[in-house]
């Protein structure tokens, strides 16, 4: 679960990306964050993984308080959660296999764990067959799984995707978030950052919306309108 | 537990990483020997000069005549002043007669001085000196004491062994110095680029949620065994360096004053400082180049 209570984020060089903003994501949801560039969603992102702090405000992670939690804590509020980036960020001279084992390495998994847990988070993202081969001998949808995989193979309450569809074609981003939909029906929290405005309303699914630091909208079953914005 | 679990994994990818960037682990390794071989050298001669020294100290006497117009009980009657010199070891005293016969037993013709009267040589007090580099006090405070009327000692050899011992640690102790700050900084930007190589796995294992510790331990292991390396290499050109002068030394006719000490002596000290030297240049180094990069 995230709670944001009137969370301000002002930067060292003055810029302030978020101005009071609250909201909150409950266990099991499939939430859009949409918005146009410099609006704020990157810091939001930047916030619940506990890359920079907020210079006002409160704000809650899986259990984790965020205002005063410890250096030596974050990592473990960061295996609460999984991430997923735009760029894929997958290591090119490892395989798809490896990726993942490193993954689950650095949280210290046994052999035993990793083995087991690969084999199931493969099968779910459909690239079982794939799992000896580099990242650049798959498509870009297809990294963008192992990525995908790569978020869910710690197991994580929350998957949160920056822009998880922006390098990919419209077939292979309806198929990430196809993919996304699943993962969230099988009771992992997804909150998707995207700006892709057909995406966001092929699903029926909770929008939020903000624009120059400040939430502007908040529906379940949204839309995300350009003229809005 | 966990550390346990990942000890295999820490030093592969220590291990691997000093491959992906060979030229600068070379560069790192050769420092250390550069290193280690001057102080290693620095010391080695320090540690033989002050043998000497000692050797010097323990074998080292002045002579000191008594007055003609003394007899041998008032001659003895001095002892007990000469003693109470500070710096004196030790005070024989040598009658004329022992003198003489000491000096005859040591030439090839003994005959020609058994005919000599007793008297010729004067009695004289054989001193020892604890601490030879304060010989000249010593001497001047035995020569002031009345029915001494003067010594006979070799102070400019005591000096220069001092001051050649002096100098060898001062200066060994400078180089050590400056050397141990250039080695760690090359150990560390070896590291940094390493982590600088690696920052986006960082990243991601940051952001999977690994401890700095795990970020960090394979990094260590890098420096570790750079640093361990470096000194087993130093260890062994140390040994051959100081055979080799040795052998020159004690081949040598116009160094006979000078006695080398053998390595096998040294060997278990200097292979200690070397492995504790490299151990704590490449893990020093590691950690400071790491510093930096943990910050996600």
């Amino acid at each position: 679960m995230i709670r944001f209570t009137d969370i301000y984020k002002a930067y060292d060089n003055g810029t302030k990306a978020l101005k009071g903003i609250s909201f909150q994501i409950n266990d099991g949801e499939f939430v859009f964050l949409v918005g146009p560039s410099g609006s704020g969603k990157s810091t939001i992102i930047k916030l619940i993984t506990a890359e920079v702090a907020p210079t006002d405000g409160r704000l809650m992670v899986n259990g984790y308080n965020l205002n005063t939690i410890r250096p030596r804590q974050v990592p473990y509020m960061r295996r609460t959660l999984g991430v997923i980036f735009q760029d894929f960020r997958l290591i090119e001279k490892k395989t798809v296999y490896d990726n993942l084992t490193f993954a689950m390495r650095a949280v210290g998994a046994s052999p035993k764990e990793i083995r087991r847990r690969i084999q199931y988070v493969l099968e779910l993202v459909g690239l079982e067959e794939k799992a000896n081969r580099r990242p650049d001998e798959l498509s870009g949808g297809e990294q963008q799984r192992v990525t995908i995989a790569r978020a869910l193979v710690n197991n994580p309450s929350m998957i949160i995707a920056d822009e998880p569809t922006g390098n990919l074609d419209p077939q292979r981003s309806l198929e990430i978030m196809m993919l996304l939909e699943k993962i969230n029906e099988l009771g992992t929290t997804v909150l998707v950052v995207t700006h892709e405005k057909e995406l966001v309303n092929r699903f029926s699914k909770r929008v939020i919306a903000i624009e120059n630091g400040r939430i502007i909208s908040d529906e379940t079953g949204g839309y995300y309108d350009n003229e809005t914005l | 537990m966990r550390h346990f679990n990942n000890l295999g994994y820490y030093i592969r990818e220590g291990f691997f990483s000093i491959f992906t960037h060979g030229l600068m682990s070379f560069a790192a390794v050769c420092m250390i020997i550069c290193c280690l071989l001057i102080m290693g050298s620095f010391s080695l001669v320090a540690v033989n000069l002050d043998e000497m020294l000692g050797r010097y100290e323990a074998e080292n006497e002045f002579l000191a005549y008594i007055d003609d117009s003394y007899d041998q009980d008032q001659a003895r009657a001095l002892e007990e002043q000469i003693r109470a010199v500070p710096n004196v070891a030790d005070a024989t005293f040598v009658t004329d007669a022992e003198a003489m016969a000491e000096y005859a037993a040591k030439q090839e013709e003994t005959e020609l001085f058994q005919s000599l009267p007793d008297g010729v040589l004067r009695d004289r007090y054989r001193i020892h000196v604890s601490d030879l580099s304060k010989l000249e006090e010593t001497v001047a405070a035995v020569e002031a004491i009345p029915g001494v009327t003067k010594t006979s000692s070799a102070p400019e050899i005591a000096e220069g062994f001092t001051v050649i011992r002096n100098i060898a640690s001062g200066v060994a102790m400078i180089l050590v110095a400056i050397l141990l700050l250039i080695s760690l900084f090359i150990i560390t930007n070896t590291i940094k680029i390493a982590t600088f190589n690696r920052r986006d796995e960082i990243a991601i294992m940051k952001m999977c949620g690994a401890t700095n510790a795990f970020v960090r331990w394979p990094f260590v292991f890098e420096g570790m065994i750079l640093g361990l390396v470096g000194s087993l290499l130093s260890y062994f050109f140390q040994w051959g360096i100081y055979d080799l002068i040795k052998r020159a030394v004690d081949n040598s006719d116009t160094m006979q004053l000078i006695t080398v000490l053998p390595f096998e002596l040294l060997s278990m000290r200097v292979l200690g400082v070397f492995l504790i030297t490299g151990f704590i240049i490449g893990v020093g180094g590691s950690l400071m180049a790491i510093r930096k990069f943990l910050q996600v």
